[in-house]
């Protein structure tokens, strides 16, 4: 298989990602212009509009084009998974200098900027293997902006979901206007601490409105919505009825002893885009 | 208004206030405040005086040698709270644009220089790239890469920003 094929499908995807927002999420934002007034609608109105800009134009919507997070589940059929890394990296490479993306990794040790958006780590590629011979893709750049109001709580366990809830939402407030409001939390319950992390990033594939199948978790994330709609931090801070769009909840078994909580926050320019890479190297972007 | 805007003008300004604003605006983020931070006026490679501190870190593409913004949304002003006070006071600088607010210690910085903060949406950067009619300049590309690098960039009716902050210590963010 072709390497330079699946690169050029892997920057279709990028460029999909960083140009356009899912339809859940821009029909989301308009139900929330409608019921917005002053300052708030106003930040609505540019973010709407910026939407239609970035499409049209087809330029990243947000100049920090972010961290790119890969989620890969490759059928154990698939004829080329020993490509799939390098065909990533070479496509983010590609993708900087074409799209273009801001170049933001950065040396932690020396903080110089080589450019190409490539380091140690990174692209993040999570890993997950599924029967079959397709490869599905999932991209999901994530500025600083949002994840920098992410936030680990290993709680007691005697705090139960009550205080689940309450650590979520204390993380909301603290993050205020910061992480760009209306936001998407992605919430992680149980596990371990790296995992709980990792549940609350994925969590954020999840459709806007699309809730959990375990009806005592989409009670959870219903009422978590509906605290943090509350609090009147509102679109960019500037107060409102809307400060996000949804709350995503996954779970994992935990030990008894802990109860860890991984708040991971999106910006409104909730950006995700996917594709399936067939056995025979064809590839579609959705 | 045009920059730079009178500052009995700035003074008057209050939260809520919807503005526009054209002429002349630097970016500057976490590294180029240490570095404004640790110099004396003279010894700075442009003169900010009179121009808006723009917190953003845009994304440019060169064509033919010329630099042009793709996306130049704002940046979290909070991550420049511990300097931003330092920098009104060393510098002729009276109009901040960013983005999610800034804490009580730049609220009172606005108030000794009688300078405001001006809130744009983050993640409208596209929109914001529209309005940059020129990138004139650029300072410490090399050592600092381009989001951390000063640009320094013509816009035209830059807007709507709100007043978010006034010289009055009256802000839009609430306190967690």
């Amino acid at each position: 298989m072709d390497i330079r094929q699946l690169e050029r499908g892997i920057v279709q995807m990028i460029a999909k990602a960083e140009s356009e927002i899912p339809p859940d999420v821009i029909s989301a934002l308009r139900k929330a212009y409608d019921s917005e007034t002053g300052a708030a609608r106003l930040q609505l109105e540019i973010m709407l509009e910026n939407v239609k800009l970035a499409k049209r134009k087809r330029c990243p919507l947000c100049q920090d084009t972010g961290i790119l997070t890969f989620f890969v589940s490759a059928g154990t059929g698939f004829p080329a998974i020993g490509i799939l890394k390098e065909a990533i990296e070479r496509a983010v490479v590609q993708a900087t200098k074409e799209v273009p993306l801001r170049p933001n990794t950065v040396d932690p040790m020396t903080s110089t900027n080589h450019g190409d958006n490539l380091g140690y780590f990174l692209p993040h590629i999570l890993w997950d293997f599924e029967e079959g011979d397709e490869v599905h893709i999932t991209a999901l750049p994530k500025g600083s902006g949002s994840e920098n109001m992410s936030a680990l709580g290993m709680l007691s366990p005697g705090v139960g979901l009550e205080g689940v809830k309450r650590f979520v939402l204390d993380c909301v407030k603290k993050a205020g206007g910061k992480p760009c409001p209306p936001i998407v939390v992605g919430v992680g319950v149980g596990g371990s601490a790296d995992l709980v992390m990792n549940l609350g990033k994925r969590a954020l594939l999840r459709r806007v409105g699309e809730r959990h199948p375990i009806v005592l978790i989409s009670t959870l994330e219903k009422q978590l919505l509906e605290m943090i709609n509350k609090t009147g931090i509102g679109p960019m801070g500037l107060g409102g009825k809307t400060t996000a769009l949804d709350v995503h909840v996954e779970v994992a078994h935990r030990h008894p002893a802990s109860l860890p909580v991984g708040v991971v926050i999106q910006c409104w320019a909730d950006r995700r885009a996917s594709m399936t890479i067939h056995k025979d190297g064809r590839w579609g972007v959705q | 208004m045009r920059l730079p805007i009178p500052l009995d003008v700035v003074k008057k300004l209050r939260v809520n206030d919807v503005v526009y604003v054209t002429g002349n605006v630097f970016t500057a983020r976490d590294s180029a405040h240490e570095k404004m931070r640790a110099m004396n006026p003279k010894d700075l490679p442009f003169d900010p005086s009179g121009m808006a501190l723009y917190h953003c870190g845009p994304l440019m593409k060169q064509e033919q040698g010329t630099w042009i913004a793709v996306s130049a949304g704002p940046t979290t002003s909070s991550r420049m709270e511990d300097v931003e006070d330092i920098i009104l006071d060393r510098f002729d600088v009276h109009v901040i644009i960013g983005k999610g607010g800034m804490g009580e210690r730049t609220s009172k910085a606005l108030k000794k220089t009688g300078s405001v903060y001006l809130a744009f949406p983050g993640g409208a950067g596209v929109f914001a790239a529209e309005i940059i009619t020129r990138v004139s300049q650029v300072y410490w590309l090399e050592e600092l890469g381009m989001p951390e690098a000063v640009w320094i960039l013509e816009v035209k009716e830059f807007g709507p920003l709100i007043v978010a902050m006034d010289s009055t210590e009256q802000s839009l963010y609430r306190s967690p």
